[in-house]
């Protein structure tokens, strides 16, 4: 039965769902439990599954990333929370060196199926070192899947998905929409990674982004629409597996592409994805790709300058109209 | 929960100041606690975004520690940063503008609440990420340590005091730099505002031992104190033989400096992990209050004269969020500049900020001058 409930009800849900299923799966973070989540993510599941289940950590991620990582080669489901992805930072050692490269180095004998998630991007005027946008930065290692939900119904099934995949998992949610609302159905589903989703068919011109700048997208899309420019919006869900696929089958069909990305540009999603448009598509394209990144500034706390800053609809009209010859 | 346990009495060095040394850190107590209250108005007001820390209740912490050292020594501390920031001597409408997100900031508004930094007067930052400043508080006591023992042939003049939090005691910066810090020799105090709670976290549910934390100190050979931080006079008597011996011996000390934070953590915190008498306890017994009351039964403050204080910052404080409003938005520029010293491609060099321009101007002529040419845009 589908209900419109929030970004943050279907992520719970996602979880509470799987810990009843399986006693494997585990949530652990900083204030998961007696404070409910510092975004109320996880309210409500102390009290349902108990402390040795849904557990308080210190300001410890270098410690309970590994301590989970461990838990996972034992071959618990461990899910840990970062309170932002910014603070993944410090637990780099273990995210980066430790999971995705666990499986390769034990040749196969040790696994690590655990989900790292929690906020990424902007949140709002938080300043450099909390507006991190890890997804170009983590994409870079081998062995990790990465993951960006949409809309309540997407982070759902992703994160069952998530849970349920037997590799390591980064799944990075938004700040911005935790409190964004939609229909999600109550019995568990999944949602695959590395398919992407056609938010929007178009002929004109192909648009493919991953997360919160998904609806900048649509809402771009909505304005060209009025200029004649039909486009193709679509949701790569997931950077890792990656569905170039699609893109490619997309702009095949448009002969034109913009890849809206909210990290820098430099060695990111968006010039991975150009790249590989351009090597599959190089006759089928009748321009460049474009595309529209975060600036390659540190993010600054201003209010002028943070939107200045960041991808936003405007910023992906102007460059479907660069890249369609229709500036 | 700590319960902040009164130290052994100390020799009270802070009695033995001269009065009007006393009415300076009352002035600077009542100038946190005015500019904390207007910080959550304007932020309510939404003038203010992103996260924020108000200091009020830890205000003698700041102010007695940055009282105990000297302008030279440099201080570093975490995002709740507005009453070291102060203490240190940063005007209070550069603050405020930081905050607003205006080019007055002494990041010109690049930085904000969690991150506000004033060379000038040796604040090396507000850092937002928990733990984060430990390692570079080190650094800082390797540098003075360094120019003045490598570099001038002379010996350590210089104390760091590296202000963190309780929840820090958790992260691994803070472990390593204590080990750093005993290894090396350096003129280091940590300083750990313990004020009970990291976030809706009890210290007990946090940290081992956290019924006595300076045991973390021990486990590096290093000195420690604990230190009531609740009281102006117990901060002073001790931290100042502290800061003494740092200064001499050039080796690492650890404080357990007990203190509490009235308000919540951040602007959203419902602050259900705790029970309204434990805070009505320690607001009762105001550290504020315990000075004022003082100074007035010593003879040093009169009704009238205090009354007056607290108007004339009040003033202050207004006019530094009127001059916070009037400061203009940064160019979309800044967002180009600052990010290399120099310009390349698209990145316009480095210009310095009104905090920076306006000590330049005054003439402060600061030891540490040859450290400053980045400023000369
Ligand atoms: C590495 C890291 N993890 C998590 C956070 C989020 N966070 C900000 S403040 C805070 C609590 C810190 O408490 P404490 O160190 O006791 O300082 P206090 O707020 O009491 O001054 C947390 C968890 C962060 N900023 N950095
Ligand atoms: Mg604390």
């Amino acid at each position: 039965m589908p209900r419109e409930i929030e970004f943050r009800e279907a992520l719970r849900e996602a979880m509470s769902q799987c810990m009843r299923d399986d006693p494997r799966v585990f949530l652990m973070g900083e204030e998961v439990a007696e404070y409910n989540g510092a975004y109320k993510v996880s309210k409500g599941m102390l009290d349902e599954f108990g402390p040795r289940r849904v557990i308080d950590t210190p300001i410890s991620e270098n410690g309970f990333a590994g301590l989970g990582i461990g838990a996972a080669m034992m071959g618990l489901r461990p899910i840990i929370e970062f309170m932002s992805w910014s603070f993944s930072l410090v637990a780099a050692d273990q995210i980066l060196n430790n999971a995705p490269k666990m499986l390769y180095m034990s040749g196969g004998q040790f696994g690590c199926p655990i989900v790292f998630r929690g906020n990424n991007g902007a949140g709002g005027q938080l300043g450099s070192t909390h507006s991190w946008c890890v997804e170009s930065l983590y994409a870079n290692v081998p062995g990790v899947k990465i993951v960006l939900p949409t809309t309540p119904y997407e982070a759902k099934g992703l994160l069952r998905t998530a849970i349920l995949d037997p590799d390591p998992v980064f799944f990075l949610e938004s700040e911005r929409m935790l409190g964004m609302k939609g229909d999600v159905p109550e019995e568990p589903y999944e949602v695959p990674f590395g398919k992407a989703r056609i938010v929007r068919e178009g002929t004109d011109c192909t648009i493919v982004s991953f997360g919160r700048p998904v609806h900048f997208c649509i809402e771009a899309a909505e304005t060209l629409e009025k200029d004649g420019i039909d486009c193709e919006v679509l949701d790569g869900r997931s950077v890792r597996p990656l569905d170039i696929d699609a893109i490619v089958k997309s702009v095949r069909k448009t002969n034109y592409c913009v890849v809206v990305d909210q990290a820098w540009p430099f060695a990111s999603i968006s010039s991975e994805i150009a790249s590989q448009v351009h090597k599959r598509c190089f006759d089928d394209l009748d321009n460049h790709v474009h595309r529209v990144n975060a600036d390659d500034v540190p993010a600054p706390y201003a209010y002028n300058l943070e939107q200045e800053m960041l991808p936003n609809a405007r910023k992906i009209v102007e460059a479907v109209r660069s890249a369609t010859y229709q500036a | 929960m700590t319960t902040a346990t009164q130290p052994q009495a100390e020799e009270n060095l802070a009695a033995k100041l001269p009065p009007d040394t006393l009415q300076q850190w009352l002035r600077d107590m009542l100038l946190i606690r005015e500019f904390e209250v207007r910080t959550m108005q304007a932020y309510q007001d939404r003038k203010i975004g992103g996260f924020c820390h108000v200091y009020i209740g830890q205000e003698a912490v700041a102010v007695g520690c940055t009282a105990a050292v000297e302008h030279k020594d440099p201080i570093i501390t975490a995002y709740r940063d507005h009453g070291h920031a102060l203490a240190r001597g940063m005007d209070p409408r550069y603050a405020m503008a930081e905050m607003y997100g205006k080019i007055g900031g002494c990041a010109k508004g690049k930085g904000g609440s969690m991150h506000l930094f004033d060379k000038p007067n040796n604040m090396f930052g507000g850092h937002g990420i928990v733990g984060a400043q430990c390692p570079l508080g080190t650094g800082l006591a390797f540098a003075t340590k360094y120019e003045d023992e490598v570099m001038k042939g002379g010996t350590n003049t210089r104390v760091t005091l590296c202000f963190l939090g309780d929840g820090a005691l958790n992260q691994g910066a803070f472990h390593e730099a204590m080990n750093l810090a005993g290894i090396l020799d350096l003129p280091i105090i940590f300083i750990c505002e313990n004020n009970g709670y990291s976030m809706g976290t009890a210290i007990s549910r946090g940290t081992t031992m956290g019924h006595n934390i300076t045991s973390k100190a021990a486990g590096y050979g290093m000195e420690s104190a604990i230190i009531d931080g609740m009281d102006i006079f117990t901060v002073y008597n001790g931290m100042k033989p502290l800061v003494d011996r740092c200064r001499d011996t050039s080796r690492p000390i650890f404080v357990d400096m007990r203190t509490y934070r009235y308000k919540g953590h951040s602007m959203s915190d419902p602050r259900k992990y705790r029970t309204k008498e434990e805070e009505q306890q320690y607001e009762s017994n105001d550290v504020i209050d315990k000075l004022a009351n003082w100074l007035m039964q010593e003879g040093h403050l009169t009704e009238d004269a205090y009354d007056k204080l607290v108007k004339e910052i009040r003033k202050e404080v207004r006019a530094s969020m009127k001059w916070a409003d009037n400061s203009p938005e940064p160019d979309i520029k800044e967002l180009y500049t600052d990010v290399f010293v120099e310009e390349w491609g698209p990145f316009l060099g480095t210009s310095p900020p009104q905090i920076v321009k306006d000590a330049e101007g005054a003439g402060n002529d600061e030891d540490d001058d040859e450290t400053r040419e980045d400023d000369d845009d």
